[in-house]
């Protein structure tokens, strides 16, 4: 083995990282949103991931059927569809569940789990137990070769892509909208921002319905790489809240740069072991540093 | 006679009576084999709620991984029953007798160092004992000192749970993997698959149950009780009032795990086998919920909450398996936002001042009905836990009178 191909190899690995890492980055976003900022310990939000991909794979199998012609085309729409369908029953769970629950946190969790398992079984129900895949567009499939032996995916470039847009896009609405402005001062005082005329109650059924819809997002980015079945969305629903309390809650930087450690971390040990053993490792580093450090890497100034 | 009544009705002892009468008597005399060995296993889940009670109810501190230390006391009892079970006689079609047919399968030909000490049942014993406690105090202890929230332990305890579970299932060489560890016979000789040993198992979940209410019911009514309720209100308080917060929500936690943990020995005991299914995730939320229903406040709640949840469990997951996790959703979320006391609770609220009402008059609670033979009747008739909750409500009050007159 050359030291070029180990090269390769290396960023390789380093780059089905980045494509585990998107899909941590995108579910754990929507939660830093939800668990960081507001304190709504959501354990549905698995399922609100698998809710956006299994839109993807409603909108492939509609076109399949419908509009052949339009297949290539559809996936950029299926996206927008996601986000709007996650976000819809977003702001109905908060509506119907979650504003009832927000000074009992522990409760929520409860609850949002029993909601978690209503969804599973409706998805199983609706979509059958079976795994399915979209048909992903042709363009999307492929890999990108910039030297010899060294192989991109394109679809892991094209989630990697979508996951800076958003990472972007939410940093963005978050600093610079009045929706976050909003949304930064009901978190820091809720009856001051009462007080100066914010419609908190309001301003907390649109965050969580925003959160809702980026892990409808992270459910499309995940299509691309996995297959999706009822169950999908709580694979990762553990890792998720890692990635957000590693970070530090109410750190958006921090849900990045944990979620780009642990998928490294993770895709580096399975470089060298099994993949569950990477996987605790990974797991115990967390947990370690998190007994050491619970404030995560970056933690957040407003003290609660 | 007074002082007995008022005893009674101050250290609740009157429904502990109650609930002993009910598992010890009852359900052994009303009951086939089958369904008791089944009651027993469902018993052993009713350690975990217990524990939780303590933690929950009375620390404020949600832990979402008591499957962690069930399943450790658990695997624990399994290991000694695993070495008993393959002897180099019974064993000797494998490459390598005298071990675990697992490990042979999986190409592994020596015992394992940390199995050795499982091959004696006074250390087997004092591990389940012990390593989940001390694993609960590492935890706890890192955690309570550095004043962690919560929700944080929460969703710590579920990543510890999770470890545990990708663990087990990725050695499979050293913990059976998915399997478990199955084919479990004997302890010391005496076959625990025999119908008299079944018996013997469930009087001793159940006196064994029965003694882990009795000692967190004396917790809650010493002065460390007063201080747990006080910490979970108003916890600066508590500490600026000189005590150690930390140390007492370590102690609730270490309690409940080593609860948990006799709960699993116990199950593995009346069950025969252990496996990853009983640890994970899934698994310690749903026993969580056990002591959600039954009341988070209720010790003895808690056992009834395991009882009929588990019973609403088995009953609609083999006649509608796709209304279970439905039925599941719907007590998750009307537990939560309808009855977050649960059953404790709506006794307390709605039975209880009727109850009130009824002993002033003279005449009233005489012939109450054999309090005993509803609770068992609830669960297997109507199954569901919401057809079962009004049933059980009304007949807890009468048992209870029926002690205390």
């Amino acid at each position: 083995m050359s030291l070029t191909d180990i090269m390769n190899i290396t960023l390789m690995q380093g780059f089905a990282g980045l494509s585990l890492f998107s899909v941590l980055l995108l579910m754990g976003l929507g939660l830093a949103i939800i668990f960081g900022q507001m304190g709504v310990i959501n354990m549905a939000h698995g399922e609100f991931m698998t809710i956006g991909a299994y839109t993807i794979y409603m909108f492939s199998s509609l076109t399949e059927t419908f509009l052949p012609g339009f297949a290539s085309m559809y996936f950029p729409f299926a996206i927008v569809a996601a986000f709007c369908i996650a976000f819809a029953f977003g702001w109905f769970i908060e509506w119907a569940l979650i504003r009832h629950l927000y000074k009992r946190p522990l409760d929520t969790l409860l609850a949002t789990w029993g909601l978690s398992l209503a969804m599973q079984q409706t998805f199983r129900s609706t979509f059958g137990a079976r795994e399915v895949s979209p048909t992903l567009p042709d363009w999307l499939l492929g890999s990108w070769a910039p030297a010899e032996g060294l192989d991109i995916p394109i679809n892991g470039l094209f989630v990697l892509a979508l996951t800076a847009l958003v990472t972007g896009g939410v940093l963005l609405a978050l600093y610079r909208s009045r929706w976050g402005l909003r949304v930064r001062a009901t978190v820091a005082n809720r009856p001051m921002a009462n007080a100066t005329g914010i419609n908190t109650s309001r301003t907390d059924r649109l965050t969580f319905a925003i959160g809702c819809g980026i892990a409808g997002i992270a459910g499309a980015a995940f299509t691309t790489i996995g297959s999706t079945g009822p169950t999908s969305g709580s694979l990762y629903i553990v890792d998720a809240f890692l990635v957000v309390t590693f970070g530090g809650a109410g750190s958006l930087l921090g849900t990045v740069a944990s979620a780009f450690g642990i998928a490294q971390t993770q895709s580096i040990a399975e470089f060298f072991m099994t993949g569950s053993m990477a996987k605790v490792l990974t797991l115990m580093m967390i947990v370690t540093i998190l007994m050491l450090r619970p404030q995560g890497l970056f933690a957040s100034k407003i003290r609660r | 006679m007074d002082s007995i009544k008022s005893w009674l009705a101050r250290s609740g002892m009157g429904s502990v009576l109650i609930l002993a009468l009910i598992i010890v008597v009852v359900f052994p005399l009303t009951m086939d084999l089958f369904r008791l060995n089944l009651v027993g296993k469902y018993l052993t889940y009713a350690f975990v709620a217990v524990g939780l009670v303590m933690l929950w109810g009375y620390g404020g501190v949600l832990s979402l991984g008591q499957g962690v230390f069930f399943g450790l006391g658990g695997y624990m009892m399994a290991m000694f029953m695993k070495l008993e079970a393959s002897d180099p006689e019974t064993t000797k079609i494998q490459s390598t007798p005298g071990i675990p047919d697992f490990m042979d399968w999986n190409q592994i030909t020596e015992l394992p160092l940390w199995w050795e000490p499982f091959r004696h049942l006074p250390l087997a014993l004092l591990a389940v004992l012990l390593i989940p406690t001390l694993l609960a105090f590492i935890i706890s202890f890192a955690m309570f000192r550095r004043r962690v929230g919560g929700v944080y332990f929460a969703i710590i305890t579920q990543a510890v749970c999770l470890i545990l579970t990708v663990l087990i299932v990725g050695q499979q060489g050293y913990t059976g993997g998915v399997n478990g560890i199955t084919d479990l016979k004997t302890i010391l000789g005496w076959d625990t698959r025999t119908d008299e040993a079944k018996y013997i198992l469930y009087f001793l979940n159940a006196g064994l149950l029965i003694a882990a209410i009795l000692l967190c019911r004396w917790i809650q009514l010493s002065k460390l009780g007063t201080l747990l309720l006080a910490m979970r209100d108003k916890e600066d308080r508590v500490r600026f009032s000189g005590y150690d917060v930390s140390m007492f929500k370590v102690f609730a936690f270490c309690l409940a795990a080593m609860l948990s943990a006799i709960g699993g020995a116990m199950f593995v005991l009346q069950v025969g086998f252990m496996s990853p299914s009983l640890v994970g995730i899934v698994p310690s939320i749903e026993m969580v919920i056990f002591a959600a229903v039954g009341g988070r406040m209720s010790l003895v709640g808690a056992v009834y909450g395991a009882l009929l949840v588990n019973f609403g469990k088995t009953y609609f997951s083999e006649s509608f398996p796709d209304l279970w996790l439905f039925l599941m959703a719907a007590l998750f979320i009307g537990v939560v936002l309808a009855f977050p006391n649960g059953l404790a609770g709506l006794y307390e609220s709605h039975v209880k001042p009727r109850l009130g009402k009824r002993k002033d008059k003279p005449a009233a609670g005489t012939d109450s009905t054999p309090s005993s033979d509803v609770p068992p009747a609830t669960p297997l008739h109507s199954g569901a836990p919401h057809g079962g909750k009004p049933l059980a409500r009304t007949a807890l009050p009468d048992g209870v009178q029926g002690t205390s007159a």
